[in-house]
Parts: C-alpha cells; sequence; structure tokens
C-alpha cells in the first residue's frame, strides 16, 4: 500500500539554507576571546528554542495570554494543550510577530522579539490552525512562492519543492489549483508549505483538525521524524492522545496561563493520580455514584456514558463497582480546567 | 547554526521579490483579460469622445480633440488600473483569501507586503497606461520621442493611487463601503483633471480642486510629454506626483500596520 505516505523522504536534505553559514563577517576574525564568548552566550540562549516571560496580550476587555512564562528546549517536540479561548493561537501568533505582547519578554532561536522577529521568521516554520492557502494557486505555485518567500537560494528552489511535494503525498496533485483539493489534501499542503525551508522550529497550531485517521498518523510519523533529525517542534492540540504519542514535554494552558508542565506522565501522575475508576450504569445509579463519591471526597468526573472516579488506587474496599484503568492525560486536564475535550 | 547569516533590514528585496513573484504567477493567468480591456476601454473612449465630441470641438488649446483626449485617457487608465486592484485585491487577499496572514508568517514585514504588492500594480498600469497612447496613435497621434516617459508619469502615479486603495481597504469596514470611495472620490477626480475638458472653463472654485488632483497632473505632465511640449512647468507637475505618492505609500503602510498586526 504505497499511498498514503507523509513522505518517507528525506526532509532536511541538501539545502541547509537555515544552517547559516556563521559570521562570514570580516570583522569575527579579529579577537578569539571576544569571538568564544559570543559563542557561549549564544550556546546558552540555543539551549531554548522559545523562550517567554512574563508575556500579556489583550484584546481590550479580554487577556488571552495573561503572564506567560514558558520554555521550548531546543529540538524537543512541545505539546500546547489547553480549552477553546486558552490562549494557544494568541501565543503562536506572538512568536511569530503577528500579535505584539503588551508586556513581557519573547526570544525566538535566540532573536528577541519583536526587532528579531524577520530573523526567526527566516529560521522557522508556522502551519496555522485556520486554512490560509491561496486558493488561486496550485499546489505546485503555492510551494514555489512561498520557497521564493522563505528564501530558499534559486538553485535549490526546484529541489526543495519537489521535496515538499512528497512530504505532503501531493506529487501527482502538484498541477491541482488549491481551490479543488480535499480537505485533507489542503491540511497536507499547509504542512509543507511550512516545511519548504528546512526550518529548525515549527510551530503547528492544532495541526490534525479535520485529517482522517490514517492521514492523522502519517502526519505523527512525520512529526517523529523531524523531532529525530533535530527540528524543535511546538504544536498546540486538543487530541490528547496527540500530545500523548509525541510531546517530550506538555503544558496545559487555561486562561492565558500555564497551569501545569512536564513529561505527560509526570502531569498525569501529579494532577490524576495513577488509576481511574470507571462506572458505568443507568442514570440515577451513575448519580447516586456522584453524590457519595462527593461525601467521600473523591473528585469524578463525567466521560460520555460513564462516571470517572479520579485517584482510584486509593479507594478502599467503599468503591462501586467499575473499570479501572491507567489515569491518563485526559484525566489530567479535565481536572486541570474542569473543562472536558474531545 | 546560531549566529544569524546576515543582518535583516527593512525592505529587503528578497521579501519584496517573494511578495511579487506570486502577483507574477497570477498574472499569467489573468494577463489576457487585462490587455483586452487595457485596449478597448480607451478605444471606446476615443470613439465617444474623439469622434462623437470631436465633431463639434475640433481643437481643445490648440490641439486636435483626438489627441487632447487620447493623452489624456493615459491618466483614467492609471487611475483605474491602480486604485481598484488596490482597494480591491488588498481587501480580497487580507480578509477573504487571507493570504496576507500567510505572508506574514513569513520572513515579510507589514511594510515589506504592502510595498511589494503596491510596485507591482503600479508597474503594471504604468506599462498599460501606454495603452491609449497606442489606439490614439490609430485615430491620428503621431509618435513622439517624449512618450518614451510616459510610463514612467505612470509609475509614479500608480503608486499614489494603488496606496490610496489600500488606505481605502485599510479602513473600510465592508467591500460595499468601496462604492462611497468609487461615486465619491474617483469619479470626481477622474472628470476634473483635465482628461476630456481643460480645468480653465470651469467655475474658479472648482478649479482649486482640481488643481489639487493628483491625477489633472497627471494628464497634464503626459500631455506634455507627448506632445513635445515639455517645459520647466513640468516639473511641479513631476513633484506633486511624487509627493502625492510618497505619502500615500507612508499612509497606506502605517494604517496596514495598525491593522495586520494584533
Ligand atoms: N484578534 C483578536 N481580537 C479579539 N480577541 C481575540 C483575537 N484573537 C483572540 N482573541 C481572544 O483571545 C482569547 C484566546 O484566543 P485563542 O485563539 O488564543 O485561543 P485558543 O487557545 O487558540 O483556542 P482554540 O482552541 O479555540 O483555538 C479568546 O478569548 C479570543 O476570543
Ligand atoms: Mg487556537
Amino acid at each position: 500500500m504505497p499511498a498514503l505516505r507523509f513522505g518517507t523522504a528525506t526532509l532536511l536534505g541538501a539545502h541547509g539554507s537555515c544552517q547559516s553559514p556563521r559570521a562570514a563577517s570580516p570583522g569575527a576574525a579579529g579577537s578569539t576571546s571576544q569571538t568564544l564568548s559570543y559563542t557561549r552566550a549564544m550556546a546558552a540562549a540555543e539551549t531554548h528554542a522559545i523562550s517567554l516571560r512574563g508575556v500579556v496580550k489583550r484584546f481590550g476587555p479580554v487577556t488571552a495570554v495573561d503572564g506567560l512564562d514558558l520554555e521550548v528546549p531546543a529540538g524537543t517536540c512541545f505539546g500546547l494543550l489547553g480549552p477553546n479561548g486558552a490562549g494557544k493561537s494568541t501565543t503562536m501568533r506572538m512568536l511569530t510577530g503577528q500579535a505584539r505582547a503588551d508586556a513581557g519578554e519573547i526570544r525566538v532561536l535566540g532573536h528577541l522579539l519583536p526587532g528579531g522577529s524577520k530573523q526567526a521568521r527566516i529560521e522557522m516554520g508556522v502551519v496555522p490552525q485556520l486554512d490560509n492557502l491561496d486558493v488561486e494557486l496550485t499546489t505546485r505555485q503555492t510551494l514555489a512562492v512561498f520557497a521564493r518567500i522563505y528564501r530558499v537560494p534559486g538553485r535549490e528552489r526546484r529541489d526543495a519543492v519537489d521535496r515538499a511535494l512528497q512530504i505532503a503525498n501531493l506529487t501527482n496533485r502538484a498541477e491541482t489549483k488549491v481551490s479543488e483539493l480535499s480537505g485533507g489534501m489542503r491540511r497536507r499542503l499547509l504542512i509543507a508549505r511550512g516545511l519548504i525551508h528546512a526550518p529548525r522550529l515549527v510551530l503547528l497550531d492544532e495541526p490534525t483538525v479535520g485529517l482522517d485517521p490514517q492521514v492523522r498518523q502519517e502526519l505523527w510519523g512525520l512529526i517523529d521524524r523531524l523531532r529525530a533529525s533535530g527540528v524543535t517542534v511546538l504544536m498546540s492540540t486538543h487530541y490528547i492522545e496527540e500530545a500523548e504519542r509525541l510531546a517530550d514535554t506538555v503544558a496545559v494552558m487555561s486562561h492565558g496561563r500555564i497551569v501545569a508542565l512536564g513529561k505527560p506522565e509526570q502531569v498525569v501522575r501529579a494532577e490524576a493520580g495513577e488509576q481511574a475508576l470507571e462506572v458505568y450504569g443507568p442514570p440515577d445509579h451513575l448519580e447516586s455514584v456522584v453524590r457519595d463519591a462527593a461525601e467521600a471526597g473523591w473528585r469524578t468526573r463525567r466521560s460520555g456514558p460513564a462516571v470517572v472516579i479520579m485517584r482510584a488506587e486509593l479507594l478502599d474496599g467503599k468503591a462501586p463497582d467499575g473499570v479501572r484503568r491507567p489515569a491518563n492525560l485526559e484525566d489530567a486536564f479535565v481536572m486541570l480546567t474542569g473543562e472536558e475535550i474531545e | 547554526m546560531t549566529a544569524p547569516a546576515h543582518r535583516v533590514r527593512r525592505l529587503e528585496p528578497a521579501a519584496l521579490a517573494g511578495v511579487m513573484s506570486r502577483d507574477i504567477v497570477l498574472f499569467g493567468r489573468y494577463w489576457k483579460a487585462t490587455t483586452f480591456s487595457s485596449v478597448v476601454q480607451p478605444t471606446i473612449y476615443l470613439l465617444a469622445f474623439g469622434l462623437g465630441f470631436g465633431s463639434l470641438v475640433s481643437h481643445v488649446e490648440h490641439v486636435r480633440y483626438v489627441e487632447y483626449v487620447g493623452t489624456g485617457v493615459v491618466a483614467t487608465a492609471v487611475l483605474f488600473s491602480s486604485a481598484f486592484p488596490g482597494m480591491f485585491n488588498t481587501f480580497i487577499r487580507w480578509k477573504f483569501q487571507r493570504t496576507y496572514d500567510a505572508m506574514l508568517a513569513a520572513p515579510v514585514d507589514v511594510e515589506e507586503l504592502i510595498t511589494a504588492e503596491v510596485l507591482w500594480i503600479s508597474v503594471r498600469a504604468g506599462v498599460y497606461g501606454v495603452a491609449p497612447l497606442i489606439v490614439a496613435m490609430a485615430f491620428g497621434l503621431s509618435p513622439s520621442p517624449g512618450m518614451l516617459l510616459v510610463p514612467f508619469v505612470g509609475f509614479v502615479t500608480g503608486i499614489g493611487f494603488a496606496s490610496f486603495g489600500v488606505l481605502v481597504a485599510a479602513i473600510a469596514k465592508t467591500i460595499d463601503n468601496f462604492n462611497y470611495v468609487t461615486s465619491a472620490v474617483l469619479t470626481p477626480l477622474f472628470l476634473v483633471a483635465g482628461t476630456f475638458f481643460p480645468i480653465t472653463t470651469l467655475p474658479q472654485g472648482v478649479r482649486y480642486v482640481a488643481e489639487a488632483n493628483p491625477l489633472y497632473h497627471c494628464v497634464a505632465l503626459v500631455r506634455d510629454c507627448s506632445l513635445g511640449n515639455l517645459s520647466a512647468g513640468d516639473l511641479s507637475h513631476a513633484g506633486v506626483l511624487i509627493l502625492f505618492a510618497v505619502l500615500m505609500w507612508r499612509i497606506a503602510v502605517w494604517q496596514m500596520e495598525q491593522k495586520l498586526i494584533d
């Protein structure tokens, strides 16, 4: 079954346009010690691909981001989880300079924003939450235009476009107009567009929305390979499974702040314990289970047809009948934000 | 892999070329329609005014009426081929297609984005602005070396009106609001520019307005270039057009920065 592969093509091939041929300036040869300390300072800044300190963003009366502190280590995949309106997209837009922070300090790939924003954007790729593909162009034209915009050198542009087509598995749709692509194909093109210049940092704002399960799996494979090749990935998502499967670190965002941070299993342990007990039954039975649990001081949540009792490992013999399972990120998420998500 | 390869600056050629590459790709698709309308429109003006009206008026300001209108309509062509794309393309790409959103996430600043769009529109306006002259030649206008300056006049005028269009798009709440601008601003500018009749025939008050109209200066300059009447006075026409272009460009960039960056 050869179809539906998010390219086995090498992702970070020849055109390392952003592996910058460093310090070609004639003055750089001058003082060795100065160069050394400069390198060391840069190396320190480089351990974090992204760092935000006390960042605030208001839209009129709405405070979308409220004193956000966030550090994304270079070369990792970082998952940003949070309910609708938590401020995930706003955070992403501040990282691309499309929204200006009202307060705080933002660094991307060592560049201080807003002054260093364009330099940072040269080195990063962005896949936005809302499709902003150019419907008037074809697939190939879209990639060619963005190869230019992302400053891929002329002689490497063709290869970059071909490689991106392979990544998105759209080689046989290269001459199709974007308006005639299916929703999943558009999503794949959107992702390929953000990777056209082999960026060192990729921002993915809910990258798998609208993809069928198989294509989603393929995309996960792609993200895995990106990270394996040293690319830093910041990804926002609603799909808990996605964060659990891909992210080295997750941060749960709520009302513009980080409310939990760590490896997925750490966050689960800290917020939801070891086990959860799922109780099924008719509505009045579930109601009494919830009531009893409240009296006993156990935390519960609804999950589809079931009531889930958290930290089931601490319950003694009094626990109602049900199915025990390991606690997961969704449990932690609901405990933290009080909101159910998909 | 840390040190930046080069210092990024404002208005980088790479960014301008990137944005324009999209316009050029699109132009490959619609150039036939553009070329068709830019030839047919002046033909209609020349038929209607030059022949129709010209049978009543043989000369205006010592120029055969066909030549008077043929040179004047250059400015009309420049106006419409710059102000309308400035308004509509900007609004559609920004609000409906979200193209600008995608470009601004890439290494393109608002200033570069708007400048590239305006430059592309005005280059096109400069080139297509010559079409009326060519049509007028079929009606008896004689070629002259000064006509080689006309694309440059069209280009500078185009920058002003394309930027004006961008500014309108930045301010308008909906695309329907463009109707106000078209009827209340562009149509009067088009009519009192000395295209079809000399502004000296207007009442004094309206004449001042006409003299403040950049399009009037475009008409006058194109006519003097084409008919071999260039004089020192044309420097002031050129000055007004350059001033208008620079002013509108800066205001358009500034307004779009307010709108595109949250
Ligand atoms: N341009 C804007 N103007 C006004 N308010 C905005 C704007 N952008 C975002 N907001 C508000 O900021 C808050 C955070 O929105 P944001 O899009 O960052 O949330 P999110 O976490 O990405 O949500 P979702 O999961 O639904 O995508 C919301 O209350 C939203 O209404
Ligand atoms: Mg969002």
